[in-house]
């Protein structure tokens, strides 16, 4: 049989050749190998290849990986709430009234990613810790008498610090969908007799809902697997799965636990993204 | 006949442009008025005005005879037709036309009957509940028109509604609209750039020139005795001929190379005769040509130098007087006209009546 391929397939295989291949090698290589990983057993230096289930059991069923799951799922969909709560108003302002400087203010907005990410983290503990900037202030204001302890090494610092490093992720996509907006529909829907509340609620959210739906994922994601955070400000109260993977993988000396915790993890996070993309699909078409 | 809209001295500037300039308007209950002008005239922005959307930088605004001084465009007896129809992308047919409705306490059964009424005046029965993405551009016109008509707003305000339609479409929609108009008894504002939709659709047209109304007249008046030079170029074809004034009482005496001395009635004139300089305007169809033979008293001698077939109706240009000027001549195609070549030797006979004379 003669092989009879078009100049443009050959051309477009050519083209995708070389990203497939940086996928092959740096993407699905290394989750099949991990998944792999999780069906065996580590027997102290040794790996014993025979197909097993019981790592996937164990981290179902063991209370504490159960908590920590719960503990990070929770964690990261609060992170994410509070992320877009905060992000669409800035990025409304950006959107509508940022005027001829819109382009200043996202520069702006990318001015914390001039530091690296674990300083930033890191200075919420000079931020948030018991003799911090805050706790000194509200001492200083006379507002409490003594420092607030709740507000570090728990699940509500690891909330806040994720949060503020993850607003300019959620800004952008909101953003993006918001100057999408054609905007004789808002004249529109003054003209129709709506007032600012009703334009709001009838045609600017519906219509940046694929830009909520968006930043929704890109923060979500991420965040469950997050492991600098929580390890820095979260305290024993505030740590997360990927704090327990780390220790799986070196001190515990358990690669496949940690690997089928990693997967289980990424089960999860895949199953929860998929319905809520579901969920909101009728949000998603494009306009 | 009662005015609905009263614009007073209404003037807006945007930083150091006037794009309103002291517009005085009065527009009756009723009546379809158009905003005519070329683009950057300011003739959107006078309608975005009167529907709220701008605020004046001075004057005032009535509509029946109450004051808009900072009335936001929800509370306004208007509706208004956007340009690109602004059609709500996230609802269907149905959900667009019931879009205004949310503040009227009516019942379903009744809404969805004012619906299927209004779909059924614009033509667009049985689309409800299809999406506003699947619409044409001249469905999307008439669901635009549905869900401002459904309001009965006092004034409905159409922002250039046909532009974006293809020619027959544009000239159905013309008809449509005017019928429509008629049908529902609401005064209609349409602000368009097109001469001939301003003239087949309106009792009223306002002619617009950088911000200032140069002229307010009924479509006739408008065409066959423009006060300015600019209207009369603006609306249809005209030749202009520079005359001289030979006498001035309640007749004019005007001299011109090619037309040779004439006189008109001053009810003819428009503007202050104070120099002795004249331009006549005559329409290309008040022209006629008869054979070089058949020679008429009062006619003029010309040679034909072009002629432009447009299928109906053949424009000549014809070489006249002493002169390079040249006069454009339009002649209906119709039957027994005859045909003339370039270089033909021909007569014309000029309409003396229908002569206008502007003093700029």
């Amino acid at each position: 049989m003669i092989l009879n391929i078009k100049p443009e397939t050959k051309k477009g295989w050519r083209l995708l050749s070389t990203p497939f291949i940086f996928s092959i090698l740096l993407l699905a290589a290394p989750l099949t190998m991990m998944l792999l990983l999780s069906f065996w057993t580590q027997d102290y230096l040794i790996l014993d290849r025979t197909f097993t289930l019981n790592n996937y059991i164990e981290a179902f069923t063991q209370p504490v990986y159960q908590l920590l799951f719960s503990r990070s799922l929770a964690i990261s969909l609060t992170v994410t709430f509070f992320t877009v709560l905060l992000a669409y108003p800035m990025a409304y302002f950006i959107s509508f009234h940022g005027g001829e400087r819109k382009a200043l203010w996202l520069f702006l907005i990318t001015i914390p990613f001039w530091t690296s990410y674990l300083l930033r983290m890191f200075l919420w503990k000079v931020i948030l810790g018991y003799n911090g900037v805050l706790n000194s202030f509200l001492l200083w204001l006379e507002m409490i008498t003594e420092p607030l302890t709740f507000i570090l090494y728990n699940a509500n610092a690891v909330v806040i610090a994720l949060t503020h490093g993850w607003a300019p992720f959620a800004i952008l996509p909101i953003f993006v969908s918001l100057e999408k907006i054609d905007r004789s529909l808002l004249e529109a829907s003054r003209d129709l007799g709506d007032g600012p509340f009703h334009q709001f609620f009838r045609v600017v959210l519906p219509l940046s809902a694929p830009g909520v739906v968006g930043a929704a994922l890109i923060i979500f994601i991420p965040t469950v697997g997050d492991y600098i955070t929580p390890k820095l400000v979260g305290g024993t109260d505030g740590l997360m799965i990927a704090n327990m993977i780390q220790v799986q993988f070196s001190k515990a000396n358990n690669a496949p636990l940690a690997a089928a915790l990693s997967v289980s993890s990424l089960m999860i996070v895949a199953f929860i993204s998929i319905v809520f993309v579901l969920v909101n699909r009728k949000h998603l078409r494009r306009y | 006949m009662t005015t609905l809209v009263e614009v007073q001295d209404i003037s807006k500037s945007f930083g150091a442009v006037n794009a309103v300039d002291g517009v005085s308007l009065e527009i009756d209950q009723g009546q379809f008025f158009s905003l005519l002008g070329p683009s950057g005239c300011g003739k959107t922005t006078l309608l975005r005005l009167i529907a709220g959307f701008e605020r004046p930088s001075s004057g005032h605004l009535l509509i029946d005879n109450k004051p808009m001084d900072g009335v936001e465009p929800n509370l306004r007896p208007t509706n208004m037709v956007f340009q690109n129809y602004a059609i709500f992308p996230h609802l269907n047919v149905e959900q667009n036309v019931a879009y205004g409705l949310r503040k009227k306490s009516i019942s379903k059964i009744e809404k969805e009957e004012m619906i299927n009424q209004v779909l059924e005046l614009v033509g667009l029965s049985e689309l409800n509940l299809r999406s506003a993405n699947a619409l044409s551009g001249g469905q999307k016109q008439r669901v635009a028109l549905a869900r401002a008509l459904i309001l009965k707003p006092k004034v409905l305000l159409l922002d250039e509604p046909l532009s974006a339609l293809d020619k027959k479409l544009r000239e159905q929609m013309q008809l449509e609209l005017r019928h429509l108009q008629r049908a529902v008894g609401i005064t209609f504002i349409l602000v368009t750039h097109d001469q001939e939709e301003a003239l087949t659709m309106s009792d009223k047209v306002a002619v617009m020139f950088d911000g200032k109304v140069e002229q307010v007249a009924s479509p006739r008046e408008l065409y066959e005795r423009p006060t300015s030079q600019r209207v009369a170029s603006f609306i249809g074809a005209m030749n202009f001929i520079n005359g001289t004034v030979m006498e001035a009482k309640n007749e004019i005496g005007i001299n011109s190379d090619i037309l040779g001395p004439l006189t008109i009635s001053r009810s003819q004139v428009f503007g202050d005769l104070t120099e002795n300089k004249i331009i006549i305007g005559i329409r290309p169809e008040r022209i006629s040509i008869v054979s070089d033979g058949s020679s008429v008293t009062g006619s003029i001698s010309g040679r034909i130098t072009d002629a432009s077939y447009f299928g109906e109706t053949t424009y000549y240009k014809v070489a006249c007087g002493k002169g390079s000027e040249t006069l454009t001549v339009s002649a209906q195609n119709s039957f027994g006209q005859m045909d003339y070549q370039i270089g033909e030797e021909v007569k014309l006979n000029v309409d003396i009546k229908s002569l206008v004379g502007f003093s700029d």
